[in-house]
């Protein structure tokens, strides 16, 4: 039995604009220890996904389908089940760690309140504990710092403090959420680092979302590509980089600039992410795709085609293969195409 | 015959004043050197990339640039006027010269103009006597230009998505047809796939209008590909300035070794083998910059020598300011680790 298993989840929000599908019919195993990387665009689904297990969903969110941790079922459940598993099972770290530390208490109380809370410990002891815990994820002073106040630490220190305070219950799960994103490369280094080593001596699984292909490629072993709330590609880290199977992993690999090698034109994908209020039908990547065919207005299923490995997309294997060095003749990624492609983009002016 | 450069900047520097700490009225303003003393020449149709972390003062020295915060030293324009210092009338002139392209592509665009107005307000702006015909022609070959539809004209900016806003905000610096556009981390707020169209749509622009761009990014992977040269800054100062190839392959400066060790590689096995250099500690305060070299106290190289004498930027077309330039030995980071 996986540590976590998720069945067909799927996650809709009702808004003004009509319903929304932002997560739609995934399936995920995650083991214990081990490393995952959810890869995606803004609008993909990667963080709603994690929210819904979480039991986090905004007001109008919401989840069907199943989520199992150690076996049991979570999705939806009531709050006294999640807070059993929230921190002690499941832990989170949020991508801005200003506005995820309440900025009224010192760090201390914070963090004391999670023992308190989760393990009935006395304050004295929870704030002992906590302390221990800074000093984990190396944060100098930790004795004296953890009187301060959030605003009075850095980014990077305040992400720290955020890693700690994850940490506190030895969760068997950390879902760390663009856990880098908003902090300079330098900082960025040092926190996954320190990441890497805490999994370590932990024993933690992790599922790491983010957009950045770099991180990904140094912290994960396996990785999800999310394109239009669906999964396009898993495989372990290796082959994502060097063999990807879906045009839409190559597209994005195709897209990044490399600080190691020479920079030559890059290749865009074309047109702009779905509107998912109006999806297209099928393969959300249709739209954009190079290998688009009539028959990409049915959504593929996510097959296995190698040991470890699973793509959802009707091109076959060796046609997007042969694709992958040079990239066929793409229409410019101009506005041209953009009143028939991504419906809904647009919506018509008033007039 | 010599090309003059576009523009020649000098011991360009940015002091904020601050209130002093539980200020009282008669007590000292505290200073705060956001750019402290930068030098550097812009030659017509050059890509200058200028990298740094949050703080470093790379947007503060863009500003200066286009008069948008009170500057001292020298900017010397083409013409030889010194921007810096310019009266608002005075620097009407060079504005139409000098365009800027924002970070957030949708808050730099009045949510209440249509695109039209939009890309049009520079234009009627610099050139009043351009009737309403030759105005709105203008505007829709740039609209064509980059990569936006002419029909889309009337059209409000949150009917777009970030990469067509984008493209909005640099068809408006172009429409008065600068010489020199200064982005200021234009595609860090969009995704990828947007991201690639964003910096092929400039590549091109600016080898078709020999514009010059100074294009300002956090993101060294972007700046390497879109720029000639490159500009390291660290707390308000040049640390590094060199072409790019040569900068990227044997950065001579500690700091821009490290800063390049620490940029993720997008191959699993590149990323997991290559040694990262760590700095030590956090980035100073700006109010209280380090004596002498300001990257000293991070330095894993740093002597007495760096904590007296500043080091000037020296070295050619391969400038350092550093006392002990040159590659990192595994030894230093040992010792430092």
């Amino acid at each position: 039995m996986a540590l976590l298993e998720i069945r067909d989840l799927t996650v809709r929000f009702a808004t003004t604009d009509g319903e929304v599908s932002a997560v739609n019919g995934i399936d995920l195993d995650v083991e214990r220890g081990q490393t995952l990387g959810i890869v995606g665009e803004s609008g993909s689904g990667k963080s709603q996904l994690a929210f819904s297990i979480m039991g986090l969903l905004a007001r109008n969110g919401r989840a069907s389908g199943s989520v199992r941790f150690d076996g049991a079922e979570i999705l939806n459940a009531p709050p006294k089940v999640l807070n059993r598993i929230r921190a002690r099972g499941i832990a989170m770290v949020f991508q801005d760690p200003m506005t995820s530390l309440n900025p009224y208490m010192r760090v201390s109380d914070q963090m004391a309140e999670v023992l308190m809370l989760h393990k009935g410990l006395g304050k004295r002891e929870a704030v002992t504990e906590a302390t221990r815990m800074l000093d984990a994820v190396k944060i100098p002073d930790a004795r004296g710092r953890i009187r301060l106040y959030p605003h009075e630490f850095s980014g990077g220190m305040r992400q720290r403090v955020m890693i700690a305070m994850a940490l506190l219950c030895r969760p068997d799960l950390l879902i760390a959420d663009e856990p880098t994103t908003a902090l300079d490369v330098t900082v960025q280094a040092q926190i996954m680092e320190l990441l890497a080593d805490l999994r370590r001596e932990f024993g933690m699984a992790m599922i790491l979302i983010t957009h950045d292909l770099g991180v990904v490629a140094g912290a994960c072993e396996r990785v999800m590509v999310m394109y239009g709330g669906r999964v396009m590609e898993r495989a372990p880290v290796g082959p994502i980089f060097a063999d990807p199977a879906h045009p839409y992993t190559q597209g994005l690999l195709a897209a990044i600039p490399r600080v190691d090698q020479k920079g030559e034109r890059l290749t865009a994908i074309p047109g702009s992410p779905p509107n998912m209020t109006n999806p297209p039908p099928g393969c959300p990547f249709a739209p954009r795709c190079a290998y688009a065919m009539p028959v990409c207005e049915t959504m593929p299923p996510l097959d296995p085609f190698a040991p470890g490995r699973e793509r959802a997309c009707h091109a076959g294997l060796a046609t997007v293969r042969a694709g992958h060095a040079p990239q066929p003749d793409l229409p410019e990624p101009a506005a041209a195409d953009l009143d028939e492609a991504p419906a809904g983009l647009l919506h018509e002016a008033k007039p | 015959m010599t090309v003059k450069p576009l523009i020649e900047a000098r011991d360009l520097r940015v002091t904020f004043q601050l209130p002093a700490q539980g200020a009282l009225p008669w007590s000292k303003p505290r200073l705060l050197h956001a750019v402290g003393g930068v030098d550097f020449t812009l030659m017509p149709g050059e890509t200058l990339g200028i990298v740094g972390e949050s703080g470093s003062g790379k947007s503060t020295l863009a500003r200066a640039l286009t008069g948008l915060v009170p500057a001292t030293g020298r900017a010397i324009w083409q013409d030889g006027t010194n921007l810096i210092g310019l009266s608002p009338r005075r620097m009407l002139k060079y504005r139409s010269q000098i365009q800027m392209v924002f970070q957030d592509p949708l808050a730099s665009l009045n949510p209440r103009m249509t695109v039209g107005q939009i890309i049009a307000e520079p234009l009627t702006t610099h050139h009043k006597g351009l009737g309403r015909d030759e105005v709105k022609r203008r505007v829709k070959d740039m609209m064509d230009r980059v990569g936006l539809l002419p029909n889309q004209i009337n059209r409000y900016p949150h009917e777009f998505s970030g990469g067509q806003c984008q493209r909005i905000g640099i068809a408006r610096a172009l429409i008065v047809e600068p010489k020199l556009v200064i982005c200021d981390e234009p595609v860090s707020a969009l995704d990828v796939s947007i991201q690639a169209q964003v910096i092929n749509l400039l590549d091109e622009l600016q080898r078709d209008l020999g514009l010059a761009l100074i294009f300002i990014a956090h993101d060294l992977s972007v700046v390497k590909h879109i720029s000639d040269r490159v500009l390291v800054m660290y707390l308000g100062r040049v640390m590094e300035l060199a072409g790019s190839q040569a900068l990227y392959a044997e950065p001579r400066h500690p700091y821009t070794q490290a800063l390049l060790s620490a940029v993720p590689i997008p191959n699993p096995q590149l990323e997991r083998d290559k040694r990262m250099i760590p700095l030590r500690g956090e980035l100073p305060s700006p109010m209280n910059p380090p004596s002498g070299c300001v990257f000293r106290t991070r330095c894993p190289r740093a002597q007495g020598l760096c904590a007296t004498e500043r080091p000037a930027l020296e070295g050619g077309a391969h400038l350092t300011a550093c006392h002990f330039p040159g590659a990192l030995r595994p030894e230093e980071l040992a010792t430092n680790a």
